[in-house]
């Protein structure tokens, strides 16, 4: 048995002969659980996960003898975990609103029975490799679970339970090891959540992730199984991109963790999630979703630990087959953590105050998302999204310039334009994506062949229009010619039509890909038509007080994603309109010659 | 209670005291000094090992030498007494009376940094609370258990505001009022005086309570004060059932004061020399808002902070902004234009806004209204920056309608009296009388039924 020598924050010196780094402690009288991350000759550091407040030097120490591992079985989905995996709703029952110190919850229901169903290769006598699924049960209505071996347990199966209800810690398979033992699994394994989970082999990049989001998922496509950023200053709308994300991606799980977040980000979203429908299964969405929450006012380590507790038990229904989506909100207050614990250390600081190894963990973080063939022989993917912070809204800073670096898709918010109400508020400029090409391929094969042209087109039409708009703040509209002064006005519609989007407006907040597809369309011809009779000498104010602005801004949200043929009658009645135009400008001039 | 008292000052550093030799003392420990001058002072455990404990003093060291000062361990950490009789008492930062009464008794004592609320039990805050002010009522909806700073620079009226705020703050239809406790930091004498007599002259001083540090008070109270303060706030809302809203003022001070301990116990300064656990530090004190969901009392919390050099990117807003849920944002221009209140409308923004109004709590065109005014002025201040530079005369007629928008939205909508008050309705009325000087065609963020039915449009 240890004691403590020392309490300086969060961080605890103990002595504890013979502790392996990594391992988790229990220590003093109110049963404080930490995790060492120092040892030296003579005593050891621990950074604890919940307030040292009242501890005193020479209380006593326990090793656990293992480092901070998860609990994955049935169960998870639907549940709230703080940072170290303990159901929120059991601690509420234990200790009332406030979160009391030394609670020891464990993170799957031991009296829930679950109705098994063995998989029928897993007989007696066959080879049982790790990572296998062993049978499944229903864990919601959407999701079936598929209860897997540990990955790293190999060997003959020489009993494999029946049909029927089992709680978690009724033993399904008994199997002989490979080196001779008897080994008995469970419907849940645990899994030391810094290790990332075995699989077989990387996949190739998958399809599109749709979140239903025209400026994400028309301009700056990711993938499933890809890596993305969502930086931005406060109030630019993070969170609501986040929340966004979570609700209408297409993956099969949604993972949100809300990292050194405001509680009551994650109480909406436990109050709205179980009322909405996914767009996919017609389900409640909470059917899919679990979440893990640190919030900012929660102890300091274990939001460190709650990222990779999230990425974990991610990978675990990766390792099912399933599509995961993990959102992060956000990596900054994790590196913040990392920064605190090594200031308390001593390290030394490289720039701002962060470790020299903040880049290396973000990395090693972000590598865990990925598109694999598990080791059951299935495909699954985890998609990391993460929100980036940066102080005052300066992106050189070293967690967002890091990020940048790591992600492939960079989804930037703009302060501007959150101020003019422009949500969501992704900057055009600044963002990127590397996914593009082969967001394409998808593109063209399911919703329109033109995709990639009329993307593009946008594009370029926004960076020309931003140009201008330069030369209008010097000198004034009266120095653009006329066809320059159309781009100005089709960019607006662009912005206004298309990439601003409501997450309030029932009719608008998800938007299909055909109807994203269908609405740039037609903006684009609007522009393209117009663009033709300019050429022809119509004057621009000409254009410009047709009525069809206003309507074509609201169109978003009176078509449905149901029935798109409005965009069609309202593609027609532009064209008449503009022929119509043309044929008098046509007469008009052939009376003046 | 020990009544062990030791001699072992071992060096003295600013408002921090290293001690040898005085056995295993707890974290967060409350202490008492006493010098040679007798004076007790109160200190709070901020380090402790088995052979140095570090002592931070909240009434600073000033006199106090190596021989002669006595400490004290009370082998508990720091607490307030909570009764129902500190309504209408004045308190200091560690809650020992300011007005010359006893100090409360009670067999209830509360640990003043409270413990992490738990996600799962809080309710999602959405009463709408009509403040009177169309700038917050109309554009920026404050609601029951949201922490809404304003952000403000010296010498701006942001104290007016607040009081305003404090004076007006009710919801609809509902006359019970609000209980106050105001939490002053490192302020002037005049600013602490300028609320005191608010509270008085509109006769809600029975329901206020205060903690006051002055500026010439020590500065490390400022460190526990707000913590005091909302343990007093939490007891107010979750006990007594009352609907508590929270003045802190100035949350600028408080971060001062956090760096200078910092920079003496030698953590490493991340920005401008702030400590990096400040986000984690201000999260303590502002996540104490909130609503709980089986409890019928709430906490709404308006922190004031000045932003060094109206610098809204400096660390202390910049993470406040971060914690918070939106920030009113205060404006020298429009205050140099004797503009009151001087809130700036585009970087202000309040998060909960969206769940809190529309057709069952105020009327249904408000979310659209309120994005329309905010479109629609941003597009005004751009004209008005095109105008600056060709001219007001050069402007297209849309530009010069957008111009006239601009002016008539801070002349009417924007200016108030500092004891007017406006019901939600005439704040919404007012937004469209002042869409309606656009045509129809520029107003892409209502809906065809709310043009209908509020806008009147007529071609000037």
């Amino acid at each position: 048995m240890g004691k403590v020598l020392e309490v300086n924050g969060p961080i605890v010196t103990i002595q504890q002969p013979g502790i392996r780094n990594g391992d988790q402690v229990k220590i003093g009288r109110m049963n404080l659980i930490g995790e060492v991350i120092h040892i030296r000759a003579q005593d050891a550091l621990v950074q604890v996960y919940e307030s040292t407040e009242s501890l005193h030097p020479g209380e006593r120490v326990e090793g656990l003898g293992h480092p901070l591992t998860v609990e994955l079985g049935p169960g998870l989905l639907g549940q709230i975990f703080d940072g170290v995996q303990r159901p929120l709703d059991k601690i509420m029952q234990l200790s009332g609103e406030h979160i009391s110190r030394g609670l020891e919850v464990s993170a799957l229901d031991r009296e829930r029975v679950w109705h098994y169903l063995p998989d029928p290769e897993i007989v007696v006598g066959n080879r049982l490799r790790g990572g296998q699924v062993l049978g499944t049960v229903r864990e919601t209505e959407t999701i079936e679970h598929r209860v897997l071996a540990p990955p790293d347990c190999n060997g003959e199966i020489i009993e494999h339970a029946p049909e029927g209800d089992y709680n978690i810690e009724e033993i399904i398979v008994r199997l002989r090891l490979d080196h001779g033992p008897v080994e008995s699994l469970r419907m849940y394994h645990d899994w030391p959540v810094r290790q990332p989970r075995p699989y077989r082999s990387r996949a190739s990049s998958g399809l599109p992730l749709i979140t239903g989001q025209r400026i994400l998922d028309t301009f700056f496509p990711m993938l499933k199984g890809g890596k993305a950023a969502v930086p931005g200053p406060f109030g630019a709308g993070k969170t609501i991109v986040q929340q966004q994300i979570a609700r209408w991606a297409n993956a099969d799980i949604v993972l949100y963790v809300g990292c050194g977040e405001r509680g009551n980000e994650l109480v909406e979203i436990l109050q709205t999630f179980p009322e909405l429908t996914d767009p996919y299964s017609g389900r409640s969405l909470m059917e899919r979703t679990f979440l893990v929450a640190n919030t900012s006012n929660m102890p300091v380590v274990a939001r460190e630990a709650s990222i990779y507790v999230g990425v974990t038990m991610a990978e675990y229904y990766r390792d099912q087959g399933y599509d995961v989506v993990m959102v992060a909100d956000s990596t900054s207050r994790w590196a913040e953590a990392l920064r605190e614990v090594a200031g308390r250390l001593g390290q030394m600081p490289v720039e701002e105050g962060y470790p020299a190894y903040l880049a290396s963990r973000l990395a090693a973080f972000y590598e865990r998302a990925g598109n694999v063939n598990t080791l059951a022989g299935a495909q699954g993917s985890v998609s990391l999204i993460g929100a980036v912070s940066p102080p005052g809204g300066d992106f050189s800073e070293p967690v967002t310039s890091h990020t940048k670096e790591i992600i492939r898709t960079f989804w930037a918010l703009s302060k501007p334009l959150a101020d003019a109400r422009h949500y969501p508020a992704v900057s055009w400029l600044e963002s990127f994506t590397d996914y593009s090409e082969r967001a394409a391929e998808w593109w063209s094969e399911n919703v329109s062949p033109q995709w990639s042209l009329r993307r593009q087109q946008a594009l370029s039409l926004l960076a020309e229009a931003d140009e201008l708009e330069r030369i209008v703040n010097l000198v004034g509209p009266e120095a653009l010619s006329s066809s320059q002064r159309w781009v100005l006005e089709s960019s607006s519609l662009i912005k206004e039509a298309v990439l601003q989007q409501s997450a309030l407006d029932p009719v608008d907040s998800y938007c299909s890909p055909d109807k994203q597809f269908q609405l740039l369309d037609l903006v684009l011809q609007y522009h393209r038509t117009g663009a033709e009779l300019i050429d022809l000498g119509v004057p621009v104010e000409q254009l410009t007080e047709l009525v069809f602005g206003g309507e074509i801004r609201r169109l978003k949200s009176t078509v449905s994603n149901d029935d798109l043929s409005p965009f069609q009658d309202y593609g027609n009645k532009i064209r008449q309109a503009f022929d119509l135009m043309r044929a008098e400008y046509h007469n008009h001039r052939g009376a003046a010659s | 209670m020990s009544e062990l008292e030791y001699r072992k000052v071992d060096s003295i550093h600013g408002a921090l005291m290293f001690l040898k030799g005085v056995g295993d003392v707890a974290l967060g420990d409350r202490v008492q000094i006493r010098g040679k001058d007798g004076r007790r002072r109160n200190g709070q455990v901020i380090r402790t090992s088995r052979d140095v404990v570090l002592v931070q003093v909240f009434e600073g060291t000033d006199n106090l030498d190596l021989e002669n000062t006595w400490v004290r361990f009370l082998d508990q950490p720091f607490e307030l007494a909570l009764s129902p009789d500190m309504l209408g008492r004045n308190f200091n930062g560690i809650g020992a009376p300011r007005d010359d009464r006893p100090p409360l008794v009670s067999s209830l004592r509360r640990n003043v940094n409270g413990s992490p609320v738990n996600p799962a039990a809080r309710a999602y805050p959405r009463e709408f609370i009509q403040t009177g002010i169309s700038t917050i009522d109309g554009l920026n909806s404050l609601v029951r258990g949201q922490k809404l700073p304003v952000f403000s620079g010296s010498g701006l009226p942001h104290n007016r505001l607040a009081a305003q705020i404090v004076r007006q703050a009710r919801l609809p239809g509902d006359s019970s009022n609000f209980v106050i406790v105001f939490a002053a930091m490192g302020v002037s004498y005049s600013d602490a005086r300028f609320f005191e007599q608010e509270f008085e002259s509109s006769g809600v001083l029975r329901n206020v309570v205060m903690f006051i540090n002055l500026a010439n008070d020590p500065p490390m109270e400022r460190l526990i004060l707000p913590r005091t303060a909302l343990t007093a706030a939490e007891y107010l809302a979750y006990e007594l059932d009352h609907h508590v809203l929270v003045v802190i003022t100035d949350m600028t001070n408080y971060a001062e004061a956090l760096r200078e301990v910092a920079t003496e116990k030698g953590d490493v300064p991340s920005r401008k020399g702030y400590p990096g656990y400040l986000y984690s530090d201000l999260a303590e004190i502002y996540e104490r808002a909130g609503r709980l969901r089986d409890r019928h009392g709430s906490i709404t919390m308006i922190p004031i902070l000045s932003m060094p050099s109206d610098d809204i990117t400096h660390p202390i807003p910049d993470l406040s902004g971060y914690i918070t849920e939106g920030q009113i944002v205060l404006s020298r221009e429009l205050h140099s234009k004797a503009v009151y209140p001087p809130v700036n409308v585009p970087p202000s923004l309040s998060r909960l806004m969206k769940d809190g109004i529309g057709k069952d709590d105020t009327r249904e065109d408000h979310p659209r209204a309120a994005s329309q005014l905010y479109a629609s002025y941003t597009r005004a201040l751009e004209a008005r920056n095109l105008a600056s530079i060709i001219g007001a005369e050069e402007l297209s007629d849309r530009d010069r309608r957008y111009l006239d928008f601009a002016n008539r939205f801070e002349e009417d909508f924007v200016r108030q009296g500092p004891d007017e008050e406006r019901n939600i309705i005439e704040t919404l009325d007012l937004a469209w009388e002042l869409l309606s000087l656009l045509p129809p065609g520029e107003l892409s963020r209502v809906s065809e039924e709310d043009l209908h039915k509020y806008h009147s449009w007529e071609e000037h």
